[in-house]
């Protein structure tokens, strides 16, 4: 299957390089098309869409937030959330490690498999909390278990990649009749070892910033408090909090290692605090399957009468009508502007981590602004911005966009510097107009088309500003303890993101852009990595 | 029916695995509660810590304060058999005995008789208090308070669709949030993010009381009619695990809390006795407004 690897990349640069030089015919997709395509999409979303400011008196907000900045009080910091925050992710990304690596080996097998990962991962973990908690209420079990899932589901589908990556050779010597699972032991496990450990630790970054997102339902994480805090205008709490996670983060790498991985496990498990409050969670999932998401026509009705399945036709049709729809829509229209919005920025950012156009001082400087970009929580940015500027999107657009631009800006700095120049390459704006950016262009696509479903599913959690995503209409179903319309609701948001990453795979495809890295891990680490001349245009 | 119950035993049995780890640690001598987060949750922890400590003192069991994050969380705490009892909004509370049936309210402030809220405006919008809801409002941006709280949206929304028959916030105003809870309406309204908003009467005076309100940003521009609103809600099945009469003792526990900072921690006066029917109004309200299945 890995056709680039078989022929060589010279032949993917040569393909890349027709593409973007318009030598294409009208059935096959050019990066200049598909780029105004998006471009001119997100512009008509927002003609339509509701990006009114409407605060009247921001600054005063804002100097609030400068001056809490300023004041950071790390004594306030309460240490044993930033542990409860590790100890979450840790176990909670070693178990979706371990199951999904289990997924894994049969996902190119199975279509149920496949399926299972699909939604797993396509429902926002804050969804699976606030399902979770209705069974095993506000404890560890609920945080762990929202974090294990999804990850499951992701950590599924990278590793059946990553094995459909790998190299053949040590299969096609092993004996006829070698069962699925020795083949992979033997055969597969010892050359994708390092990669697997790589991918896992990094995964554990996110880990570390869904368990804090976990925090605004109730999980005793960095998020609890820091929802308090920034709810009640306490800048100076939040800044200082907020500081010791980009630190946190910052560090991965020093702390989360291989060597340290065993001690951080067992110490998490060891940390974690009992449930408060003991219930049966036997009744709670009885109640909860057999009841609470079984739609309420079906729940008085005999499943055997015709009326009962019209009621039921008359229970979705308004659900359908009412809030899927406008939902879906309302959804799409924000994540195309912040899609676009992310690429120009983080095409604007890039070259502040490039030793390239910046210099090593300039390089580090980039890069703990990038960290700092990434780590804030989208939510966190929305809920300032709302103060700022007033309900809308906007908020919205803008922290999906920053906050994904910071980690799409930090890989494409890496591979910049990845990059062959010649000797007597040009710099400045000259480099990055000329060579640099369109010999990037393709990766920059690549990491573009990667990111939109995952922009789509973040953006279920801006229900709070009003913006009728669809994760207002299943936040209001929660409210409403509407199980049943919630669960309706967060399959919809299944079915959009599964939509998005079809469509989004097809154009990778078309684009010849699948085989470039569109993970964090998987991006360059020093020159030579990417082969040079593999990705953008020949040398004029 | 039957139909049904294979259905739940089946999935209940592929989850048992998983639930036996959290049935193990039951612990079900602790009397916990919860209350719902109306206000700044900072102070919410400390308020109810020293509840707790009460209850501790005078009942002769663990008590401990469960912490929640939103209105439908401490439903569901409720729900989930996770706490007890609890401090409930007039519309959670009514939700928490709809969802475990059996339950009993115990008892009242003596000013959740006759609740009322304040809509509230910015300065810019140039609305003046006034004795009936001011046409002005409409065309505005707008914020609730909690999806699910009864003086930040049940009943308001119930006044607004009364003052304007045959429309839903949505057409009454040019914008609808829903800012989390009260102190956050106020702070909204206040930056002028939202030009009108609607907040819990109680609250809005302990806010002024503590300086957080501008005069010259934000000002009260009607207040509702009265109507029924927080209560302390327990499961039916209290006297079952903590003996004949626990119900009753607890009760008695509420209405006896004399202690001022006790009182003034939720700004209420004293504690009256309540029972189910009291509410009812609620429920009525709330299926009007659709926010219950009829």
């Amino acid at each position: 299957m890995r056709l680039s690897d078989l022929i060589g990349a010279g032949a993917l640069s040569r393909a890349l390089a027709n593409r973007w030089r318009l030598a294409d015919g009208p059935s096959s997709p050019s990066f200049t098309r598909t780029s105004l395509l998006f471009l001119t999409s997100a512009v008509a979303c927002l003609v339509i869409a509701d990006i009114a400011i409407t605060a009247r008196h921001p600054w005063a907000e804002l100097q609030r937030l400068m001056y809490g900045i300023l004041r950071a009080d790390f004594m306030s910091v309460e240490a044993w959330s930033v542990v409860l925050t590790v100890a979450f992710a840790v176990i909670g990304v070693s178990i979706g490690a371990t199951v999904g690596l289990g997924l894994a080996v049969i996902y190119p097998n199975s279509r149920a498999v496949r399926v299972i990962a699909l939604v797993l991962r396509s429902i926002h973990e804050l969804f699976w909390a606030l399902l979770l908690i209705q069974v095993f209420g506000v404890g560890p079990v609920t945080g762990i278990l929202a974090i294990a899932l999804p990850y499951s589901g992701i950590f599924a589908k990278v590793f059946a990649e990553m094995i459909e990556e790998a190299d053949l050779s040590a299969v096609r010597v092993l004996p006829v009749g070698t069962s699925t699972i020795s083949a992979f032991v033997y055969a597969r496990l010892p050359e994708l070892a390092g990669r697997f450990r790589t991918y896992t630790l990094y995964r554990l970054e996110c880990g570390l910033r869904s368990t804090l997102v976990l925090g605004f339902v109730g999980l005793p994480t960095v998020g609890y408090h820091l929802e308090s805090y920034f709810k009640q205008g306490h800048y100076a709490q939040a800044a200082a909090l907020l500081g010791v996670f980009y630190v946190l983060i910052g560090t991965r790498r020093l702390w989360a290692r291989p060597a340290t991985l065993p001690f951080l496990l067992i110490g998490s498990i060891l940390v974690l605090p009992a449930t408060i409050g003991g219930s049966s969670a036997l009744v709670n999932v009885v109640r909860f399957f057999g009841h609470d998401i079984v739609p309420a026509p079906l729940r008085v009705g005999e499943w055997t009468a015709w009326s009962t399945w019209s009621a039921l036709g008359a229970w979705f049709q308004p659900i359908f009508v009412g809030q899927i729809l406008p939902g879906a829509w309302n959804t799409l229209v924000l994540s195309q502007i912040a899609l676009v919005s992310m690429g120009l920025l983080s095409l604007i950012l890039f070259p502040l981590v490039s030793r390239r156009f910046f210099g090593p001082a300039g390089q580090t400087a980039g890069r703990v602004l990038l960290v700092v970009v990434r780590s804030t929580p989208e939510y966190m940015l929305a809920y300032v911005l709302l103060q700022l500027m007033g309900p809308s999107m906007l908020p919205a657009i803008i922290a999906l966009a920053v906050h994904n631009a910071g980690i799409v800006g930090y890989l494409m700095g890496r591979h910049a510097d990845a990059l062959d120049y010649r000797a007597d390459a040009p710099t400045g704006l000259n480099l990055y107009a000329y060579e640099t950016v369109p010999r990037l262009y393709g990766q920059f696509l690549a990491y573009m088309l990667y990111r939109w479903e995952i922009i789509v599913r973040e953006s279920a959690i801006f229900g709070i500003l009003g913006v009728r995503t669809l994760g207002f209409h299943v936040d209001g179903a929660i409210s409403e303890l509407r199980f049943d319309v919630a669960v309706v609701l967060i399959m919809a948001t299944v079915l959009l993101s599964a939509g998005i990453d079809w469509i989004s795979r097809r154009l990778r495809k078309s684009l010849r852009i699948s085989t470039l890295p569109t993970r964090l891990s998987d991006g360059p680490v020093s020159s030579g990595d990417v082969p040079s001349d593999a990705i953008g245009m020949k040398r004029p | 029916m039957n139909r049904r119950n294979v259905l739940s035993a089946g999935l209940a049995a592929g989850l048992a695995v998983c639930v036996s780890v959290t049935a193990a640690t039951a612990q079900p001598a602790t009397l916990v509660f919860t209350a719902i987060p109306d206000q700044d949750e900072t102070r919410l922890v400390e308020k109810f810590t020293a509840y707790a400590k009460y209850f501790e003192a005078k009942l002769g069991v663990p008590v401990k304060y469960l912490p929640v994050k939103s209105y439908p969380a401490a439903v569901t705490a409720f729900t989930n058999n996770q706490v007890q009892f609890g401090w409930f909004g007039g519309f959670t509370g009514v939700q928490a005995v709809l969802a475990v049936p059996g339950s009993q309210t115990l008892a009242q402030g003596a000013e959740d008789v006759a609740f009322t809220s304040y809509f509230i405006a910015h300065s810019s919008t140039g609305l003046q208090l006034s004795k009936e809801l001011p046409k002005g409002i409409e065309g505005k941006s707008f914020t609730f308070g909690s999806r699910s709280s009864t003086s930040g949206r049940v009943f308001p929304e119930h006044f607004l669709r009364q003052a304007y028959p045959g429309k839903t916030p949505e057409t009454i105003f040019s914008r609808v949030g829903f800012s989390g809870d009260h102190s956050r309406t106020l702070q909204l309204v206040q930056s002028g993010a939202f030009e009108v908003g609607v907040m819990d009467r109680i609250i809005y005076e302990t806010e002024v009381k503590a300086g957080k309100v501008d005069p010259k940003m934000v000002s009260v521009i009607w207040e509702t009619p009265p109507f029924p609103d927080y209560h302390w809600v327990a499961r039916g099945d209290l006297d079952k695990t903590f003996g004949d009469g626990f119900t009753k003792k607890l009760a008695t526990t509420i209405l006896e809390i004399t202690d001022p900072q006790l009182l003034a921690a939720f700004g209420r006066s004293k504690f009256i006795p309540a029972k189910n029917e009291d509410y009812k109004v609620i429920e009525d309200v709330a299926k009007l407004t659709g926010l219950l299945n009829n």
